[in-house]
């Protein structure tokens, strides 16, 4: 695949928390308006490692990190880089729903306020994002009712909605999915494959079928360490490497 | 079986502690309201005290513990809101947070007289102030700081971090995340503290008693700088001096009423005003 345009590239990634390492020697790259997934056991690192790219981890206490990542030529990781311009490009979904206990329409407008967006063109993005994220028909009635009373699978839906106002180019999804039901997960994937027209898209899952269902590339991690990281039609029938053949066979995980 | 009876058992010995809290508070409220009642009226509330405070009414009193109650609440909800901010949110976890807390708490745990002293030494004499509404105000707030800081310590704590994550991911500043989405959901809880506060506030004789109180004062206080007449001092002043007693003990009784039945109306104000906004953010 030629034209394969990189948007993110991650070389060499160390993360450290404390004395621990988290994250050893990842390199990766995001392909532009692809899907990206990873997959691997729990505590393989998967989250901490998306959580770099919107500089998400840098908040936490005596962590360190060392490697670079390119955001269109950028580095997100030097100390220089604006983490709130960053934020703005490379938008995050996480693994719990996490409205704010605001009205729908104000969670919405809530990130477009903070980007001085004019007053009147918010009602027109809040109905385009609600729409993108196909939430506009069961919610346009009642649009100033809290967001808390929205089921758990509507509610990620809005954090997608959130997510998508204020016109990210990235996405991160971090496990969007462990706390919905089976319909609510097949809706938040439709919606995935989507809006990777639009975006680039990053997946942390545990679910390797949703993984295969959504992704384009797939990223395979184990302890820390990138093990495989292919075409995701390659790897879910041909894995070149022996630990995730034998992680998608479900030997261990 | 056995299990059933211990059930029961307990049941009802939890049952009987609140049926003994729920006495004493009755009758306290009995016994205040019986003897206070009597004396009640509308020029009780609006008259000055005649006759050496064995008639009259005692509005100044009333006015006086309104002012100190405001003062240290407009002196201390921003302060200790504040410092518990800076405790909870910006300061990592560490050394410096814990002796900040440590000293906190400490300040809670300090009778409430070494405070009056520590106003007459501090705000009356050192900063000049007086005796006045204002270094009672101070000397109030000061008493009052640790509650309020510890309740909004623990108003922002439970707060959950995924708010915090999601505001932060839209590219909000730590700020702009404590003010818009963190503190609405605070607010409730911080309210609580302050209400708790108000009612410490109005109630507490020994830091007013070198700080702000006059056992009688003509008029009405005009400014910030003039010595004041207030409900718990003027109970305390009652009961221990004067020169007819048999009078003035009923005055004693109507003044406990009616600082009971103010602390109730601005909580019940406050709580009025934390539901309203509860709801708008709900």
């Amino acid at each position: 695949m030629d034209d394969n345009k990189i948007k993110i590239e991650a070389k060499n990634i160390n993360f450290y928390y404390g004395q621990m390492q988290i994250l050893k020697n990842l390199s990766v790259n995001f392909y532009e308006n692809q899907v990206t997934a990873f997959i691997g056991p729990s505590g393989c690192g998967k989250s901490t490692f998306i959580r770099l790219l919107n500089k998400m981890n840098e908040l936490a206490p005596n962590s360190s990190v060392s490697g670079e990542i390119y955001l269109d030529g950028e580095n997100i990781l030097d100390k220089k880089t604006n983490a709130v311009k960053i934020r703005r490009k490379v938008g995050m979904v996480f693994q719990k729903p996490n409205p704010f206990s605001k009205t729908i329409f104000q969670n919405i407008s809530y990130g477009l306020q903070l980007c001085k967006t004019p007053k009147k063109l918010i009602p027109e993005i809040v109905e385009e994002s609600l729409k993108h994220a196909a939430l506009w028909n069961e919610v346009k009635d009642r649009l100033h009712k809290s967001a808390l009373e929205l089921s758990g699978g509507q509610q990620q839906r809005l954090c997608i909605a959130r997510c998508l106002a204020i016109k990210p180019e990235v996405i991160l999804f971090d496990e969007p999915c462990a706390s919905l039901d089976p319909i609510s997960t097949s809706k938040i994937e439709e919606l995935v494959l989507k809006l990777k027209k639009y975006y680039t898209i990053a997946i942390v899952t545990h679910n390797m079928q949703q993984a295969a269902r959504v992704s384009d590339q797939t990223a395979f991690m184990y302890l820390g360490e990138l093990i495989e990281f292919s075409p995701t039609k390659e790897m879910f029938v041909v894995p070149k490497e022996k630990k995730t053949q034998e992680y998608l066979s479900g030997r261990f995980g | 079986m056995k299990n059933k009876i211990i059930q029961q058992v307990s049941f009802l010995l939890i049952g009987a502690c609140i049926l003994i809290t729920l006495f004493f508070l009755a009758s306290l409220i009995y016994f205040i309201a019986k003897n206070g009642l009597p004396v009640l009226s509308w020029s009780f509330l609006t008259q000055p005290p005649k006759d050496a405070m064995s008639s009259g009414g005692v509005a100044p009193a009333i006015i006086g513990t309104f002012y100190l109650t405001l003062g240290a609440i407009i002196i201390a909800a921003p302060l200790g809101l504040a410092c518990a901010i800076y405790l909870q949110e910006y300061c990592q976890k560490g050394t410096v947070a814990s002796i900040i807390k440590i000293g906190v708490n400490n300040l809670a745990g300090v009778p409430s007289v070494v405070f009056g002293l520590f106003g007459l030494t501090f705000f009356v004499k050192f900063l000049g102030f007086g005796i006045s509404i204002l270094s009672g105000a101070l000397t109030l707030a000061i008493l009052i700081l640790p509650s309020i800081i510890s309740a909004s310590c623990e108003a922002l704590n439970a707060v959950p971090n995924s708010i915090r994550e999601a505001s932060l991911a839209l590219g909000a500043t730590q700020f702009q995340t404590i003010r818009k989405a963190v503190l609405p959901c605070a607010f409730g809880a911080v309210m609580t503290g302050i209400i708790l506060s108000i009612a410490r506030a109005a109630g507490e004789t020994a830091p007013i008693l070198f700080t702000a109180a006059a056992f009688y004062k003509r008029g009405y206080p005009d400014s910030i700088f003039s010595e004041t007449m207030a409900l718990p001092y003027h109970i305390y002043a009652l009961m221990t001096e004067g020169t007819n007693p048999a009078k003035q003990e009923p005055i004693a009784y109507g003044c406990a009423l009616i600082l009971m039945l103010m602390v109730f109306i601005i909580s019940l104000a406050a709580i009025f005003l934390r539901n309203k906004y509860r709801r708008k953010n709900g």
